[in-house]
């Protein structure tokens, strides 16, 4: 019987030659992260619940900083200390500042066939290069630190076949915001959302990063793009192997396969409260917007940031509008600092953040106040995420988020 | 000004506005919101402690740093009666005046213990441990300033409010 | 009977023939500047006081700079209550998220030469640094200003402070304005006006006399001159003719003047928790830290990141310290991603943040942990004002800031 990509990845993971979807199965964990939203929960159960506290194998923790940094109050500094003085006493790696955890992640670790748990909802994002990642609580986190391993549930799989092409002006963020609405927010609840076809394999890496990382917001345990040649290169081209490119078997067993023409795609927007409340851009009525803010560890990479730029070229943001960017990564920055990308958003008048979770995360930058609107990149739009409970969360591409900023109401940048 | 007696807390040199209100509690919405967190990096108990008619007597320098304002409403909110330094901060003593609270410029810090009473007659005298320490009195403009209560008032009065 | 730089200031504004100190006289005032944290006060303060229409919109001028970015949702509300304000009358001169107050009132030209300008933040005496007579006040006062145009002062004595001789490579405007509020203390100056003059100070460029203005006011200082010249022209964008009255005569009369043989001076420090508490770097090389602050309207400028980025051209932060670099303003941050300052500070761990006040005013972008140790290169190191009381907080000069922060550790800078 044949296996899916997550099957084959949990099968290694386990050290067994067969799984089934529904078996669970104990594992070697590849690679463990944990940030600042919840570490010191995880660093304190170690020191008061364990009996003989200690770490299966610090080189493969990371812990990064990306929540609330720089710290904006004394209780976020305590938790940075905290992590410090934990991660030099255990040999740990520290990332503080860096950038946001998830693309640190896929910069600097994670390879194909992997299996990697993040005390984060998002790390499902590492399926970009054909890892499972996936988010656990903090007592999870803390078996898989001190033992090594843990136990999973084998995921059914859903299947999305893609064709074709996206259109000029629309972006995986569409694509996957536009399936998320279709299957609902727990329409892959449990479950692994598998991405193939040439349509998927047309997409850069940066691309399938978009895909994977908003899985959770339909409430699947993971998403994988099915790995290929692009994902070789760019693991090897960062010093690491790629031993792993699991494809699923030609008689796997998939619970659903849906199929995407992907030039049949529009630009959407999330409403307000949810993820999966998706209307086609054409459709929304006139939203006027406090806050605009291109980032996160869905889409603060250079390809948003290029679109970004092209858009505010010769461009001014609207007065009374706050157009937050906050870019992925160091490496994002800098890359885009050399293309002279920083230069245009300061120059149109954006606030160009560091690196880090910035609005996406709601409580440290550009935190939005009583009745404000905010139309966003980041991953999330429930009620109060980046702000007052009385505020409004958006969520569109890179292009309708810049182009918002300019306008002061949401719009695509054709309407300029 | 009539003479008043009250109780003395007792604060040292370069009491600056961070001490008298951190910057994090600037944005809450009122005064009153505020006053609980008065003095708090250095005696974070002494807010809940002073009671109305109560006097501070400080060193040289109170009221240094910041221009925020909320550091002089603060102290009138709590209550306090006047405040007496060896000397203060010009931003501060001008917020001070226009915010109706009095400061008084006497050395009497050094000779004194916290808790013990005291009496001022404004402009006059400062009766205090059985000694009189002579005080001078403000100029009229200020005097004009601190008797219509405050520079708002002043202003309302300028502008035909009362 | 001659006059010093701020007498002849006072005149010009007044109409009147002659001053002396402690002479009160109502100034006719020509720009304001109000910030983020204020504008609420200003705003109801101004309403209270019966006036309803601003006396001169075009003299106004609103900053966000201390909430910027947001990091509560209450912060929001003073960009609300500042944006109806602006609107209700008339305000043009808005700057939302362009940087500090002290950097843009001098940079774009609404502080200059010759003017007399008040603002809701103590460190308005920065803009003396241009030769304008700008001084710090409450929001009461600054709603009476609105409704009237107009504010009281008394006419300050004046200490004159004499810097001549040239300057040990090591050593900046930082550490001269810290050596300075050592000696005077921090009440040393209280009601009075510093003039700045001397060879060395005409050597300073702009940049560098507004960082010794804006902290002038840690001595208590009403406010900080200095003569206007080329470099100020220039600057300001104003002719030599504009500004040719404005400096002090040969026979003014000061309270005392001070000396500094500038060959002397050293790179110093000042040590938690008083701006007065003033020790040669040497003193301290080897206290370990936890953060460096390159930043403020103090030392944020393109001098000091250059400066910054010059200690750390190959080098890395060192390890399990933050370098955390705000810019003082857009055009400042531009160009300093322009002159590559900006890729080799990331390049060495910096975290490069919106300009903004920052960690300076201790509402956001660094703050400290308990019994934590910061090196910054602000203005104030009062207890408590970037963290927890047990935070300690040392100022220095950018270079200092920046060879310490590769470092780990207080070293000289180089």
């Amino acid at each position: 019987m044949g296996m899916t990509i997550a099957e084959k990845i949990i099968a290694r993971a386990a050290g067994v030659p067969e799984v089934k979807a529904g078996e669970i199965h104990t594992v070697t964990l590849d690679r463990m992260m944990s940030n600042d939203g919840t570490t010191h929960l995880t660093i304190d159960m170690y020191h008061n619940k364990l009996r003989h506290p200690h770490i299966a194998d610090p080189s493969k923790v990371v812990f990064i900083v990306d929540h609330n940094i720089p710290a904006e109050n004394p209780k976020t500094a305590a938790v940075h200390k905290k992590m410090r003085d934990f991660a030099r006493e255990n040999g740990i790696a520290m990332y503080e500042g860096k950038g946001v955890c998830h693309q640190l992640m896929v910069e600097n670790y994670v390879c194909p066939g992997e299996l990697i748990f993040g005390a984060d909802s998002h790390t499902c994002s590492y399926g970009a290069l054909g890892a499972f990642g996936t988010g656990v609580g903090c007592t999870d986190f803390l078996y898989g630190m001190v033992t090594g391993g843990s136990w999973v549930m084998v995921p059914e799989t859903l299947r999305f076949n893609l064709h074709g092409k996206l259109r000029e002006g629309v972006y995986p963020r569409d694509l996957i915001l536009t399936i998320i609405g279709d299957i609902g927010a727990n329409g892959a609840n449990y479950k692994c959302m598998e991405f193939a076809g040439d349509g998927a394999h047309g997409l850069s890496v940066n691309d399938r990063f978009v895909l994977c990382n908003l899985a959770v917001e339909a409430g699947a345990k993971t998403g994988i793009v099915e790995p290929d040649e692009k994902v070789k290169e760019y693991v090897e081209s960062r010093g690491r192997k790629a031993e792993h490119l699991f494809t699923s078997d030609p008689d796997a067993k998939f619970l659903k396969v849906y199929d995407y023409d992907l030039d049949k795609i529009e630009p959407v927007v999330a409403c307000p409260d949810f993820v999966d409340n998706i209307t086609p851009l054409r459709e929304l009525p006139h939203v006027d917007i406090d806050e605009a803010f291109l980032g996160s560890c869905n889409n603060g990479r250079i390809d948003e940031l290029r679109v970004a730029a092209s858009i505010l070229k010769g461009r001014k943001v609207k007065d009374c509008v706050r157009f937050i960017v906050s870019p992925a990564s160091n490496e994002v920055y800098l890359q885009a600092l050399r293309e002279g990308i920083i230069d245009t958003l300061l120059e149109a008048g954006a606030m160009v953040m560091n690196a880090n979770c910035s609005v996406c995360w709601g409580s440290c930058q550009g935190v939005i106040g009583e009745n404000e609107v905010l139309v966003s990149t980041g991953t999330r739009n429930f009620k109060g995420r980046a702000g007052h409970k009385t505020s409004k969360v958006y969520l569109a591409s890179a292009a309708v988020v810049t182009a918002s900023a300019v306008a002061g109401y949401i719009t695509g940048p054709e309407s300029l | 000004m009539a003479q008043f007696t009250g109780k003395v807390w007792l604060l040292g040199d370069d009491i600056d506005t961070d001490i008298i209100i951190p910057t994090e509690y600037l944005a809450l919405p009122t005064v009153d919101d505020m006053k609980q967190y008065a003095f708090s990096p250095l005696r974070p108990e002494l807010a809940g402690q002073i009671r109305p008619g109560d006097i501070i007597v400080a060193g040289k320098n109170f009221g240094c740093g910041s221009s925020r304002e909320q550091a002089p409403e603060i102290i009138k909110h709590l209550g306090v009666a006047c405040v007496i330094a060896k000397s203060y901060a010009r931003i501060f003593f001008r917020n001070a005046i226009n915010n109706g609270l009095l400061l008084i410029e006497c050395p009497l810090h050094d000779d004194l213990q916290e808790g013990e009473e005291i009496t001022v007659f404004p402009g006059e005298k400062i009766l205090a441990g059985g000694k009189s320490y002579p005080i001078s009195p403000l100029p009229q403009n200020l005097l004009d300033i601190l008797e219509a209560g405050g520079l708002v008032k002043a202003m309302q009065k300028r502008n035909g409010l009362l | 009977m001659g006059h010093t730089l701020i007498e002849k200031i006072i005149m010009n504004n007044t109409g009147l023939e002659t001053v002396s100190p402690g002479q009160i006289v109502t100034t006719k005032v020509d720009r304001v500047m109000i910030h983020d944290i204020f504008i609420p006060f200003v705003a109801e303060k101004f309403k209270e006081m019966g006036f309803s229409k601003v006396w001169d919109p075009d003299k106004v001028v609103l900053i966000y700079d201390h909430m910027v970015p947001t990091s509560t949702v209450e912060d929001v509300r003073h960009f609300q209550i500042g944006d109806a304000f602006a609107r209700e009358q008339g305000l043009t001169h808005v700057h939302r998220t362009d940087g500090i107050c002290h950097q843009l009132m001098p940079e774009m030209g609404y502080a200059a030469p010759g003017q007399v300008v008040f603002g809701t933040d103590s460190h308005t005496t920065t803009y003396g640094a241009v030769g304008c007579f700008s001084s710090g006040i409450g929001y009461t006062e600054m709603a009476a200003i609105l409704g009237t145009g107009e504010l009281w002062v008394r006419v300050p004595e004046t200490i004159r402070i004499e810097i001549n001789g040239e300057l040990p490579a090591n050593v900046s405007a930082k550490d001269i304005i810290l050596r300075i509020l050592g000696d005077l203390r921090a009440d040393g100056a209280t009601y009075k006006a510093l003039e700045f003059g001397g060879s060395t100070v005409e050597g300073l460029s702009v940049a560098s006399r507004l960082t010794m203005s804006n902290m002038s006011v840690e001595c208590g200082a009403k406010c900080a001159l200095v003569a206007p010249d080329e470099k100020t022209a220039a600057f300001s964008k104003v002719s030599m003719d504009q500004i040719a009255w404005i400096h002090p005569d040969p026979d003014a009369k000061y309270e005392k003047v001070l000396h500094y043989n500038a060959a002397d001076l050293v790179p110093v420090l000042a040590c938690p928790s008083q701006v007065d508490n003033i020790h040669p770097v040497s003193e301290l090389v080897g206290t370990k830290l936890d953060e460096v602050f390159i930043g403020s309207c103090t030392n944020g400028r393109l001098e000091d990141l250059a400066a910054a980025a010059q200690a750390l051209e190959s080098k890395t932060v060192a390890p399990g310290l933050r370098l955390i670099v705000t810019p003082a303003s857009r055009s400042i941050y531009r160009e300093a991603v322009k002159a590559g300052y900006i890729e080799t500070l990331v390049k060495a761990g910096a975290i490069v943040t919106q300009p903004g006040c920052g960690l300076c005013c201790g509402r956001a972008g660094g703050i400290l942990a308990e019994g934590e140790t910061v090196l910054a290169t602000n203005n104030r190191n009062f207890l408590g004002r970037m963290g927890p009381s047990s935070v300690k907080i040392y100022l220095a000069s950018p270079a200092t800031a920046a060879a310490s922060a590769a470092a780990g550790k207080i070293v000289m800078p180089e």
